[in-house]
């Protein structure tokens, strides 16, 4: 139940525990004990919100940044992690297989906000080995769902 | 000048869903839970393997019965999911969806006066199919306190010595409602006995929730009697791809692909090659939607009940039929009412077969979202109702 609840609630955090317990088939206090105990878990560790900021008059930049870093003795790369991750700018942090090491996501309200942040917070960092910066020019499809057309229901209104 | 027409297609009545449909079509901003296909897309790999055979040039006919990798991806999806095992050769055809299916296989197997047992409600397609083959329809009706089942009874009573075709629409348009194993095994035997064949029109078999579909070629002796139609319309998604199979004895495939060879000549190609790749790596898909329309199901049930409103659980296709008798209006009334005060379209029983009447067919191929609006809607219309009585 607690792997159906997931699901459920992965792409729709709106549904209330009265609506899971009905489409899942179990009772709304079982569904709210489930969600409370998985909150406590931290297995759920939030509800944002999907936006899309390209539609209402609001600059923001998304910058995505390949980090090369040197690996902390017994500390691997969870320390430098937590250091950057704990800046507010950044929105997520990966560590990475391949030819360099952390994926930081970063937002700021411009460019020269996020090149700043580069540029005095991220670089000068001991551990850190370079940084490459890419910006985001458009986001089509985030957490799984489409960003940018508009689903209409072609279907015709009644069929056999 | 003479009559252009034929008699026999002048007789056939339009089909009931028609004239709902103009009538829906003019309403403005109506909310539909009208619709017989699935709201998904077709996943995008399937797409995509229809778009490259497009690019590949892939533009010419196929062979008549339909591409051979495919109908070796049909006999394999036979034997994974319901164990039965179908020689791709001669006993399987791939058609123009299930409907074409449905067909060729009534105008291979009937001589003039057959007659041919359709329960009823169910789709709209048997009755007409039968008379334009010259056969005679026996319309069994099934009952609401038999949860739209086939029973023994009902079987044998409608049988005569002119029988030779039973159709078997499970799970089924519009009830919901589907035969289990042990529905089906307590008909066998009639089958048998009274030497009839099945169509059993099998299009829904993905879609059971709780029980796995269980077909009746797999009981011993059925298979020989027995033609399975199946399609993709409804597992993946893709009814506009016309694509639908029937496998069976060869004896009646063989004639069955001689009709399609003349009608047809053979299935649209590029959808035969999209349906390779759905059923090469399909399941996953299936199962996702599977699991979606589960959920839409439980909460239409549970806010149909909610609201005073009589149906019995359907476990399979995506349909619920609720019972509306109590309200004291004809299915045609209150689904016409519904939609005039409420905009909500939902689809009168009787579309499928007299003994619709007092029950609507309601589509739960929407979005919870969708689903919720058109139940609140719903709900007041209901209120409403009950306090003028």
């Amino acid at each position: 139940m607690r792997e159906k609840v997931l699901a459920a609630i992965d792409k729709n955090s709106k549904l209330t525990p009265e609506d899971l317990a009905i489409m899942l088939g179990s009772t709304p206090e079982e569904i709210t004990r489930l969600i409370k105990e998985l909150e406590d878990e931290t297995v759920i560790c939030g509800y944002p919100t999907l936006i899309n900021w390209d539609k209402v008059q609001c600059e923001r930049v998304t910058a995505l940044i390949e980090v090369k870093v040197t690996p902390q003795r017994g500390l691997g790369f969870d320390k430098i992690a937590e250091r950057i991750y704990k800046f507010d700018e950044v929105q997520s942090v990966y560590l990475m297989s391949g030819g360099f090491d952390l994926t930081v996501i970063i937002e700021g309200k411009t460019m020269r906000e996020v090149a700043n942040f580069v540029s005095v917070k991220l670089a000068p960092m001991e551990a850190i080995l370079s940084t490459a910066t890419h910006f985001v020019l458009k986001k089509y499809k985030e957490h799984g769902l489409p960003l940018v057309q508009e689903k209409r229901d072609e279907r015709m209104l009644i069929t056999p | 000048m003479r009559n252009p027409l034929s008699k026999v297609v002048k007789e056939i009545q339009p089909s009931g869903i028609r004239k709902f449909f103009d009538i829906v079509s003019e309403m403005k901003d109506a909310i539909s839970l009208g619709v017989g296909e699935p709201d998904f897309d077709t996943p995008w790999h399937i797409r995509e393997e229809g778009i490259y055979s497009l690019e590949k040039g892939k533009t010419f006919y196929t062979s008549n019965a339909g591409l051979k990798e495919l109908k070796i991806e049909i006999c394999n999806y036979m034997k994974r999911r319901y164990q039965m095992e179908y020689d791709f050769n001669k006993e399987t055809i791939v058609t123009v969806g299930g409907s074409e299916a449905i067909d060729i296989a009534l105008r291979a197997m009937l001589d003039p006066g057959d007659e041919v047992l359709i329960p009823q409600p169910s789709y709209v397609s048997y009755l007409p199919c039968t008379v334009l083959a010259g056969g005679v329809p026996v319309v069994i009706e099934l009952k609401g306190e038999n949860e739209f089942k086939l029973t023994r009874e009902e079987l044998l009573s409608a049988i005569t010595e002119k029988t030779k075709v039973l159709i078997l629409p499970f799970p089924n348009n519009p009830t919901g409602a589907i035969m289990d194993y042990d529905d089906l095994k307590s008909i066998v035997d009639v089958i048998i006995e009274k030497d009839l064949y099945v169509i059993s029109d099998e299009i829904y078999s993905e879609l059971t929730y709780g029980k796995q579909h269980v077909s009746i070629a797999s009981f011993p002796g059925l298979k020989e009697r027995t033609i399975v139609i199946n399609g993709f319309s409804k597992s993946y998604a893709m009814t506009g791809w016309r694509l639908g199979y029937a496998v069976g004895p060869s004896i009646i495939i063989e004639q069955m692909i001689k009709i399609h060879q003349y009608a047809i000549m053979c299935a649209p190609t590029n959808s035969q090659y999209a349906g390779i790749e759905a059923l090469r790596n399909g399941d996953s898909d299936v199962e996702m939607m599977r699991d979606a329309y589960d959920k839409r199901r439980r909460y239409l049930v549970h806010a149909l009940r909610k609201m005073g409103m009589e149906c019995f659980e359907p476990f399979g296709a995506f349909y619920v039929f609720p019972c509306i008798k109590k309200f004291g209006m004809t299915s045609d009334e209150f689904a016409t009412k519904l939609l005039q005060e409420e905009k909500v379209a939902v689809v009168p029983g009787t579309a499928f077969g007299d003994c619709g009447e007092g029950y609507l067919r309601i589509s739960y191929a929407y979005s919870i979202e969708n689903l919720k609006i058109a139940l609140e809607r719903m709900e007041e219309f209901v209120t409403r109702l009950n306090k003028n009585n």
